[in-house]
């Protein structure tokens, strides 16, 4: 009997699948993966130390471009973490309005990772529809902040304006177009026989395990554990909303998919409360120097041009002491460590990246398993490679 | 077809240049390939809102060597510098290079230790469309110039461009 | 659950512990770098504090301020509880010189890129660690980004445009 042999085959990092510009060397005994080792760094932005070399306020800009699949998610994470630094208290409407714009993006990253997951395993057209229906969320997004993606429009102490005056009936519309893309995906996939059989008992990871690699998100709440920090430690004002967590049984590709399509009519749901209940009120904190005056204000008013020019030339001196704060971003747990060191410039931003710890299991899902899985258990974790490697 | 009638003895006079550069514009492949937060503005144009095949150019290539257009969309890292360079060598000639969004132009907001300023410093770059990300417009827009340019390059210029570019 | 948690580490741990910190309500506890390992394993198995979830492990580099006294390297383990929602963080402050400190791997399997991302950024040496290859930046690059000595802009990779002047540098 010949001498048995396994091939070393290398995945990207230009490869239609990997999402971007992961690497991925799989060792294969025939079309077995014997081992798998994920190579990352290909996008290595040096977000962190660039923040380290910004005012707080313009620190806020890089954020944006992290995980650029819900740039809101990660602004929210950021002001709400430099708020916790320096101690402000945001108005109430802010906070609605803050969770109203955090659950759009949530749909429109799962919207993405609808599409090309799908397209992964070989469902061409769902691409076509989810990108459909994104584009409503992003007229709400233009409409706020002028830009389709990066519109950093969270900012610190509050918004960065008014709600634009048609947003009510803007996120209505997206909410509508959303609710009738869900029966459209539905119909496509859940019950599709390809599909199932793609994505049923693909890398399956158990609720000790996916506790162990340190999983969070879709990820850690497919497996079963009902982990929300939403729900756990709410932050800006969470507490007050009525919704459900999703969960699944398995933890494998489908249980994921299931808990996502359940993820965004909770979303719905939220953006409907939050819609009905918009509270009136200023769409900024009211802190002399250190949240910039509303432009109104700079405009007509001495101390208000003072303060303004202030912040922007020199911005505000932050303590000295490491805060963290995470949220739950469509991946997981987004944590900002920021560390201030009396300065104006933070001495540390930490971002505590979601993807890039989930992408760290990639291992454990896909050793054992078929070739083909490997698409699929990549599609499944949701990276987006902007997050893992900053 | 009523249209030898126009044309009593089929002849169509034309340059070899222009004919060349017809077929070049008409079917032009780029290759599918995304970096970061641009890509994803490129994959909202090739989806239906905006459509990019109604300019003929719906066929993604995944593989360098099947196409001739590379959309740099997104920042490109110092590691990942190396690699942009093999994949541009793949590509067969003729070839154009379209540098999307400030990152691939210049680096845009990233001036640090591991962005490479600008992707023109290690491939020769045709149309540069700015913004952070640019709008699939703006991304249209840019194709539309890069047709124009096609449209006036000539074979005898092609010749000692492509062996500059080799060379 | 912070009395609980605070009961439980100076209990046992009681010798180990520098002193205790709850800026802006966030529980720390700065410990002596020998006892990381026993205390995160004596967390670990407890079973009424169930504290089973290492959610981040990451570095501060105090170099140039009054705090690089204790120490330049901060670390900073961030330790969550899942039934408890509870979370707090244990430091530690390694020296300048070859800093070094256990790994986690053991404990957690997520431990190991963490890990590896604050040996590329930081340089910092983990002890029984699998594999401590850099993670993020190319393998070639010398020094490790994160540093505060470590400039802002610098172009390493010298290329045949740039190979006779000297890279700019911004700090």
């Amino acid at each position: 009997m010949p001498e048995q042999k396994t091939v070393t085959l290398n995945m990207g990092p230009q490869h239609p699948s990997t999402h971007g510009v992961l690497r991925v060397v799989v060792e294969l005994d025939g079309e077995r993966v014997v081992k798998a080792t994920p190579v990352v760094g290909y996008l290595h932005t040096g977000i962190e130390k660039t923040m380290e070399s910004k005012l707080y306020y313009q620190a806020l800009v890089c954020t944006d471009r992290m995980d650029y699949l819900a740039p809101m998610s990660n602004n929210l994470g950021y002001c709400l973490a430099v708020e916790k630094l320096m101690d402000i208290e945001v108005p109430e409407k802010v906070q609605w309005a803050r969770v109203c714009l955090a659950e759009l993006t949530r749909i429109k990253s799962h919207l993405v990772w609808l599409g090309t997951h799908s397209i992964d395993l070989g469902a061409m057209s769902m691409l076509l529809y989810t990108f459909r229906d994104r584009e409503s969320i992003i007229d709400v997004y233009e409409a706020c902040g002028g830009q389709r993606m990066m519109t950093s429009y969270i900012r610190i102490g509050g918004l960065a304006h008014e709600l634009p005056v048609d947003f009510d009936k803007k996120v209505r519309r997206a909410v509508k177009q959303v609710n009738e893309g869900l029966a459209d995906y539905e119909n496509l996939l859940t019950n599709n026989e390809i599909f199932i059989n793609r994505t049923r008992n693909v890398a399956v990871i158990s609720a000790e395990d996916a506790i162990a690699w340190s999983l969070s998100g879709p990820m850690l709440r497919g497996s079963g554990v009902k982990h929300d920090l939403r729900k756990a430690n709410p932050y800006s004002g969470y507490e007050n909303f009525d919704f459900e967590i999703a969960y699944g049984e398995k933890g494998d590709a489908y249980d994921r998919y299931l808990l996502r399509l359940k993820e965004i009519r909770q979303s719905l749901r939220i953006i409907n409360q939050a819609l009905d209940g918009m509270p009136e009120g200023p769409y900024r904190a009211r802190v002399p120097g250190v949240v910039l005056p509303p432009k109104e204000d700079v405009l007509y008013k001495m101390e208000s041009m003072i303060f303004h020019f202030k912040i922007i030339t020199e911005g505000f001196k932050a303590p000295v002491g490491s805060i963290y704060q995470a949220i739950e971003s469509p991946k997981g747990e987004l944590g900002f460590l920021i560390t201030g060191d009396g300065s104006n410039r933070p001495r540390r931003v930490r971002v505590r990246p979601p993807s890039f710890i989930n992408l760290a299991s990639l291992p454990r899902l896909v050793e054992g398993g078929m070739f083909s899985d490997v698409v699929c258990a990549i599609g499944s974790i949701d990276i987006v490679l902007g997050e893992v490697d900053r | 077809m009523g249209i030898e009638e126009k044309i009593p003895d089929s002849i169509i006079l034309t340059t070899l240049d222009k004919m060349v550069n017809w077929s070049h514009r008409r079917s032009m492949w780029p290759l599918g390939f995304g970096l970061a937060c641009c890509a994803i503005e490129m994959m909202s144009t090739f989806a239906p809102h905006f459509d990019l095949a109604r300019y003929g150019m719906e066929v993604m290539r995944p593989s360098p060597r099947q196409a001739d257009l590379m959309i740099v969309a997104g920042r490109v890292s110092m590691k990942m510098a190396p690699v942009i360079k093999t994949l541009y060598e793949q590509m067969p000639n003729p070839k154009w290079v379209i540098a999307m969004g400030a990152c691939a132009s210049c680096g845009g907001v990233f001036n640090n230790y591991a962005v490479l300023q600008g992707v023109d410093r290690i491939i020769p770059v045709d149309i540069y469309v700015p913004g952070c990300p640019p709008r699939p417009e703006q991304l249209m827009d840019g194709i539309l110039k890069l047709y124009e340019k096609v449209d006036k390059e000539s074979l005898k210029d092609k010749r000692e461009d492509w062996g500059r570019r080799v060379g | 659950m912070e009395e609980q948690v605070r009961g439980f580490i100076k209990d046992r741990f009681g010798e180990a512990v520098i002193r205790e910190d709850d800026f802006r309500g966030e529980q720390s506890f700065y410990i002596k770098q020998e006892a990381l390992v026993e205390i995160c394993q004596a967390f670990l198995e407890d079973n009424e504090l169930q504290v089973t979830f290492l959610s981040d492990i990451t570095a501060v580099d105090w170099l140039g301020h009054e705090r690089e006294n204790e120490g330049r390297f901060e670390l900073i383990y961030n330790l969550y509880s899942l039934t408890h929602a509870h979370r707090f963080f244990l430091k530690v402050h390694l020296p300048s010189e070859a800093p070094r400190i256990a790994s986690l791997c053991d404990l957690w399997p997520g431990a190991n890129w963490m890990e590896r991302e604050v040996f590329d950024l930081f340089g910092v040496e983990f002890v029984g660690h699998p594999d401590l290859t850099r993670i993020l930046t190319p393998d070639d690059l010398e020094g490790h980004p994160l540093r505060k000595d470590f400039p802002l802009t610098y172009e390493q990779p010298q290329f045949s445009w740039n190979k006779d002047e000297p890279p700019e540098v911004i700090r």
